[in-house]
């Protein structure tokens, strides 16, 4: 399904070598390799602490001086290149380069505090470890150390001993070359130097957690994880970052079955070695609410505790009674195994294609591009891709915001290589600032007629317009699609074609980590698992042949997507109301009566209620259709983040069963009838598909865990329901979805929705802009006290001139309201299309959904001052 | 050896640093002569006379022009480094003040010379009125037309910025200095790329000393013959000496390049009256410290090496027996501890110790053991820090403890203000310092 290896036949460009000697040992590196680089390759670790192989080498330390023949002076490992023919001795066997060595690390100590017995870094401490290496046993130094009061917050998140510090400079580098937010640098000179910050100026960058990471001794630390745990104590498991479709690989420590901290994983081809702090930190929510046993609905309508055995026979019972009739929604949590099982669950036990993943405003547009252009496609634009491309163009998508590695790679793109990055957004964010590119401003909605101008590249088209409508035509350029988009008819289809008009490579970029493995998998209406379509009979029989099923036991006609599914519970099909006390009402109120009894029956009561209830239908059918959906299955569903939150509820206190697997209280259960605990990320292994289409898997971190996963859930029941469809265990899904792989037959076609006129807003009037903040209230960052203050502010964004329409004052209040609601926020002067508001999505008292269950180019309200 | 005021020759005049007062002395001359000879003439002419820079260094000028990649489509950079901030030299600081239009006018044939259409001026931040002279000195030449558009209908375009520093020593390190020029934090920069390939803001940039761009004019004007027949074989040309401490007439003197520390003690007056020299350190606190012996050693590049110190700045300090060693190369570690930048361990850490043991001494208050821990912590330092900051502050206490071991040795008993008075080692009488 992923095949990672290079296309054949294009070879590699000849790399010039030099030949030098290290310690007696001739090899040959390429032309440009740091000599530190160079013996690491023959296995001698030069001591080291302001290299880093991702910064540039700075050469401060000292600590990796080695002699090279003929120079005479010791010369640093990390800034000299191996030249052709160099004879380099390190500490190894060279008498010159280990007094220098001892003699540096000497020095790095005499400052240093010994600390180490409370040092959050003993243990695991650059600098304790080269010390016995590199260092005299005992020290010569009896004078006075520098002290400093400690320690000092450089951010709500970041705290800073900078005794400890060896003015490595390492954070300060990260900082400036790599994250973009030089917030820290150093400050005073000599002994006293330090890390510090400007006043009122705190560190607060999505990627500060990387500097404690790199940090090579105990002067940064996490306020999260500072005093918390030993290092020997921990448990390490390298696994991947659920929060984005990046996939990160992390390395989550444990201790005694609770997790303790989090690390980049160093994953050269996806984030190298850096993550952005909500991977790092946001892990509290993992112990937060957590359900622990499953819940069923009594016949009072109160939620009671129930065994697992008990449970399962409901839920299987109930669902039975509206087989063919269940909505399957699940949401981004899900893992690709579980993923495919929710969509094997709801064809094979449900004989229902109702079933979707996106658990957001989604379009039907959306789902057909989907299945036309990313189902199944393995891996396509990569990471190192977007280094090379010579233009990367940004549609409906804010990569810092929702992809953060992606945003990291495309700074890099830019600093490093010719890449340039553009950008088709109402204005320009601080993310994309940093990558310093063209914005094609566009009120949402009005996207589409820019994505068409690129696609035809009319002489008409603006000088910065017609310069990317020209780069995406040259080879290696790249499109990168938000999920934002599909809120505005017309511009994915714009986007698709705009894709083949300019030749340029197609990315979509949700922003879940399940959603592309969801979609692999098969979770989506129409789609069935390697991307083949429902509708195709080839396909359907591949699929029927691996699940051991009959060709005709799959649905062949797509079934409902997500929104649709709402809207099939509220508005059920139109039917003449039956005349009171006629015979088909009675029949149905005895249906329903019995239902609702064999719920609470006993096996041998079962029988006659089965059977009273079939009849009842039967008869009712005669007068009144049949809704269309009866039944609920959610896993992963976060109310909120659905566009009309409160319709989203209404339809689940209208619909006749609903059956919720849940890992904590999600505001589903108030509606649910049976509520099963499931697993979270450390408690299960699995995968997640990234963006690239790049399959990251991961392994069960707490090993004591004793959670099910949704699939294996969905397994219980569906034996309960006599369906086999596996045991659910990730590792049999795996094996199955290998050997499903992807199709090989036609696709569905990309969709072709005209473009949608965009609305006028009247004076007093705006059309609404909003994406979501990395660090905001998302459920998957409860209990993150530390990480949510470092948050960027909700403000509300206007330009000038709209401003001034409505005598709004920068930094005094706005109030953007809807019929639903209103949200009151500092106004930021922004340059940006006049008749646009921009304000966050899902950020404390800006919370789009709920307040306003508005879209993005919607027209919304805009008066200055707060609600009245 | 005869004094050759050059560059010092009409500092009696009280306008010598306007342009009428330079041009009543072939001022502006030279220019005009570089200007027919043509840019490649001009760094040949340097390249023959000989001149060496004259910022301790001695870095071959002209061939340091012709590093500067032509026609390479980048602008090209002049900086003047005029951060003189090394304890005992006080040459620059004068010549800015007096000799200004000379700066100038060599900036100007510099930069015609390997093609920079801007020139800075970097003056230490703690001379504010040498900043003020030079910003008049520049107004001056401007409104003069050597400076700005088309220089004497000549087609060559030259701007010059006067830039104040904000009191870094590091900044006479010609990358920090750079650095620094850019709005950044003053701290060395790592070497290759040198300045003549991405120096300033990553272009070609020659960084040279006042007194080496100040030659200049005389070289054009008179001659690389004229310029060379001074000096010696290695050390060509005329050199500002700056006598400071325990002589009679300190002050600066312009000579040859090879006469004797003996010659240039006899046009200082002598060492005080009544008083004997006890060691004289020639191109400021950085270089290693030579004593009676090494008075008729030529001050020239290679002599001053064949002695084991170096010319540097070619600034003389005098000390007489009055002065305790040990507390002189204390001052000099306080200076190099408090100056350190800090980027590089050696240098941050090492000055911070060797400092604390230094007072130890001094105090009297040493252990035996700090003698040769000192000598270790210095060899520790010198040639593993990232500039020559670190050297400099390892570079005296090991000549001085050689020489004068026994003092070393007193200050693990006797404090040094109990065996040298203080006040008998200030020059000027009637100051008491207890």
């Amino acid at each position: 399904m992923t095949v990672t290896t290079p296309a054949t036949g294009q070879a590699l460009p000849p790399v010039e070598l030099v030949t030098c000697t290290i310690d007696g040992i001739e090899m040959s590196v390429p032309k440009g390799t740091l000599i530190i680089r160079a013996a690491e390759q023959l296995g001698i670790e030069v001591p080291r602490f302001c290299d880093h192989p991702l910064l540039s080498p700075v050469a401060a330390c000292r600590m990796c001086l080695v002699e090279i023949e003929g120079q005479p002076k010791p010369q640093p490992a990390c800034a000299v290149a191996v030249g052709d023919k160099m004879v380099i001795k390190t500490q190894m066997t060279s008498e010159i380069a280990d007094t220098a060595q001892r003699g540096v690390m000497e020095f790095l100590l005499i400052n240093h505090p010994l600390d180490c017995p409370v040092c959050d870094k003993g243990g695991e401490c650059p600098l304790q470890n080269q010390a016995m290496t590199a260092g005299h046993a005992e020290s010569r130094y009896n004078g006075v150390k520098r002290t400093f009061p400690k320690p000092i917050n450089v951010s709500a998140q970041i705290l800073l001993d900078r005794e400890r510090c060896v003015s490595c400079a390492r954070c300060t580098r990260f900082a400036d070359e790599i994250a973009g937010d030089p917030f820290i640098e150093l400050l005073e000179r000599g002994a006293h130097q330090q890390v510090g910050t400007a006043d009122d100026q705190p560190f607060d960058s999505y990627f500060s957690g990387n500097t404690v990471q790199i940090c090579p001794v105990g002067a940064l630390t996490s306020a999260d994880y500072r005093f918390k745990a030993r290092p020997f104590d921990l448990v390490s498991t390298p696994s991947t970052c659920e929060h984005c479709a990046a996939g990160c690989g992390l390395r989550v420590d444990d201790r005694r079955n609770k997790v303790q901290r989090r690390l980049a994983l160093d994953v050269p081809e996806v984030n190298e070695e850096w993550n952005c702090d909500k991977g790092r930190f946001a892990f509290t929510y993992l112990d937060t609410d957590r359900i622990t046993h499953p819940w069923v609905r009594d016949e009072d309508g109160d939620l009671v505790p129930a065994s697992w055995p008990e449970a399962i026979a409901i839920a299987a019972e109930k669902l039975a009674g509206v087989r063919g009739k269940v909505g399957v929604l699940t949401g981004g949590r899900v893992t690709r195994e579980d993923a495919y099982m929710y969509g094997k669950f709801a064809r094979l036990a449900l004989d229902s294609d109702d079933v979707d993943f996106r658990s957001r405003a989604t379009s039907t547009e959306e789902a057909q591009f989907l299945a036309s252009s990313v189902a199944g496609s393995g891996l396509g634009v990569t990471y190192a891709d977007l280094e090379k491309a010579p233009i990367v163009l940004l549609v409906g998508i804010e990569p810092e915001e929702e992809a953060p590695i992606v945003f990291l790679r495309l700074r890099k793109a830019t600093l490093e290589g010719s890449t340039k990055v553009a950008a088709i957004s109402s204005w320009a964010s601080p993310g994309f600032a940093k990558t310093g590119g063209t914005v094609l401003a566009a009120a949402p909605g009005a996207e589409t007629e820019v994505i068409e101008a690129l696609a035809t590249n009319a002489a008409t088209l603006s000088e910065a317009a017609s310069a990317v409508a020209t780069a995406l035509r040259e080879p290696g350029s790249i499109i990168l699609l938000g999920e934002r988009l599909s809120a505005h008819p017309g511009a994915i289809s714009a986007v698709s074609n705009l894709a083949g008009a300019s030749g340029a490579a197609l990315a979509w970029i949700p922003r879940r980590a399940g959603e592309r493995g969801a979609l692999d998998a098969g979770a989506l209406a129409g789609v069935l698992p390697g991307g083949r379509p429902l509708t195709d009979a080839a396909a359907r029989a591949e699929v029927s042949a691996v699940w051991g099923t009959h060709a005709d036991a799959l649905p062949s006609q797509p079934g409902l997507a997500f929104a649709e599914v709402i809207d099939a519970v509220l508005t059920p099909p139109i039917a003449e109301e039956p005349a009171p006390g006629t015979e088909a009402d009675d029949a149905l109120i005895i249906a329903e009566t019995a239902v609702e009894s064999a719920a609470v029956a006993t096996d041998s009561d079962n029988e006659a209620a089965d059977a009273a209830a079939q009849n009842a239908g039967i008869d009712a059918d005669l007068e009144e259709p049949e809704p269309r959906i009866s039944g609920l299955v959610i896993g992963g569903v976060e109310i909120d983040d659905l566009p009309n939150p409160d319709k989203f509820r209404e339809a689940l206190r209208d619909v006749d069963v609903v059956i919720s697997l849940e890992t904590r209280l999600s505001g589903v259960d108030a509606y649910a009838d049976v509520i099963f605990p499931v697993a979270v990320d450390t408690e299960r292994a699995g995968s997640y598909t990234n963006w690239e289409g790049r399959v990251r898997p991961f392994g069960k971190i707490l090993k004591d865990a004793f959670t099910l996963t949704d699939g294996r859930v969905l397994a219980m029941i569906a034996d309960q329901l006599d369906v086999n469809i596996g045991t659910g265990e990730p590792a049999q899904v795996r094996r199955e979805l290998d050997e499903l792989g992807t199709f090989s037959g036609p696709r569905v076609a990309p969709p072709a929705v005209p473009a949608q006129s965009v609305s006028t807003p009247e004076p007093g009037q705006a059309i609404l802009a909003s994406w979501r903040h990395l660090l905001d209230l998302g459920v998957l960052q409860a209990g993150e006290k530390y990480l949510a203050a470092t948050a960027r502010p909700a403000v509300a964004r206007l330009s000038g001139a709209t401003a001034a329409g409505i005598g709004a004052i920068d930094g005094e209040a706005v109030t953007v309201a809807s019929d639903s609601g209103s949200i009151t926020l500092p106004l930021l002067v922004t340059d940006m299309p006049d008749g646009v508001v921009w304000i966050p999505g899902n950020s404390p008292g800006s919370e789009v959904n709920s307040s306003l269950a508005v879209v993005p180019g919607a027209v919304v309200s805009i008066t200055a001052g707060g609600a009245a | 050896m005869t004094l050759t005021p050059n560059l010092t020759a009409h500092w009696d005049e009280p306008d010598s640093y306007t342009v009428a007062g330079y041009e009543r002395h072939q001022g502006y001359q030279a220019l005009r002569k570089a200007f027919e000879m043509g840019p490649d003439a001009v760094i040949n002419e340097v390249k023959d006379s000989g001149l060496r820079g004259r910022g301790g260094a001695g870095f071959p000028t002209g061939m340091k022009w012709s590093f500067v990649p032509q026609g390479d489509g980048k602008p090209h950079y002049l900086v003047v480094n005029a951060d003189e901030s090394e304890p005992g030299a006080c040459k620059d600081i004068p010549l800015m003040l007096a000799s200004s239009q000379h700066l100038i006018e060599g900036m100007i044939i510099a930069s015609y010379a390997f093609r920079a259409n801007h020139g800075f001026i970097y003056i230490r931040g703690e001379v504010p009125h040498v900043i003020r002279r030079m910003h008049a000195a520049v107004r001056d030449a401007y409104a003069h037309g050597y400076l700005g558009k088309n220089i004497l209908g000549s087609g060559f375009d030259f701007d010059i910025v006067v830039h104040g520093g904000a009191g870094a020593y590091i900044c006479g390190e010609e990358t920090a200095l750079l650095s620094s020029l850019e709005g950044m934090r003053g701290q060395p920069r790592l070497k290759p790329p040198f300045p003549a390939v991405a120096g300033l803001y990553a272009c070609p940039t020659v960084v040279n000393n006042v007194e080496t761009i100040a030659s200049v004019p005389a070289i054009i004007r008179n001659g690389a013959d004229w310029y060379s027949s001074y000096g010696t074989e290695k050390s060509k040309g005329i050199k500002v000496f700056a006598v400071s401490g325990h002589v009679n007439n300190p002050g600066i003197f312009e000579a040859p390049l090879g006469i004797t520390m003996r010659e240039l003690l006899g046009y200082a007056g002598g060492i005080r009256d009544g008083h004997s020299l006890k060691f004289w350190v020639v191109g400021g606190s950085s270089v290693p410290m030579l004593t009676e012996e090494h008075l008729d050693a030529p001050l020239s590049y290679e002599g001053m090496e064949s002695v084991g110190t170096m010319l540097g700045t070619a600034t003389p300090m005098v000390f007489d027996e009055t002065t305790s060693v040990v507390r002189a190369i204390t001052g000099w570690l306080d200076f190099y501890k408090h100056e350190s930048c800090g980027k590089c361990t050696p240098c941050r850490e090492g000055t911070w110790w060797i400092d604390q043991l230094l007072h130890d001494l001094a105090a009297g208050k040493g252990k035996t053991e700090d003698l040769a821990t000192l000598e270790q912590l210095c060899a520790q330092i010198l040639g593993r820090s990232f500039c020559a900051l670190g050297d400099a502050a390892a570079t005296p206490y090991p000549q001085a403890l050689k020489l004068f071991r026994s003092e070393f040795e007193a200050g693990t008993h006797t404090a040094a203000n109990d065996l040298f008075d203080p006040a008998a080692a200030v020059v000027f009488s009637g100051v008491k310092t207890s």
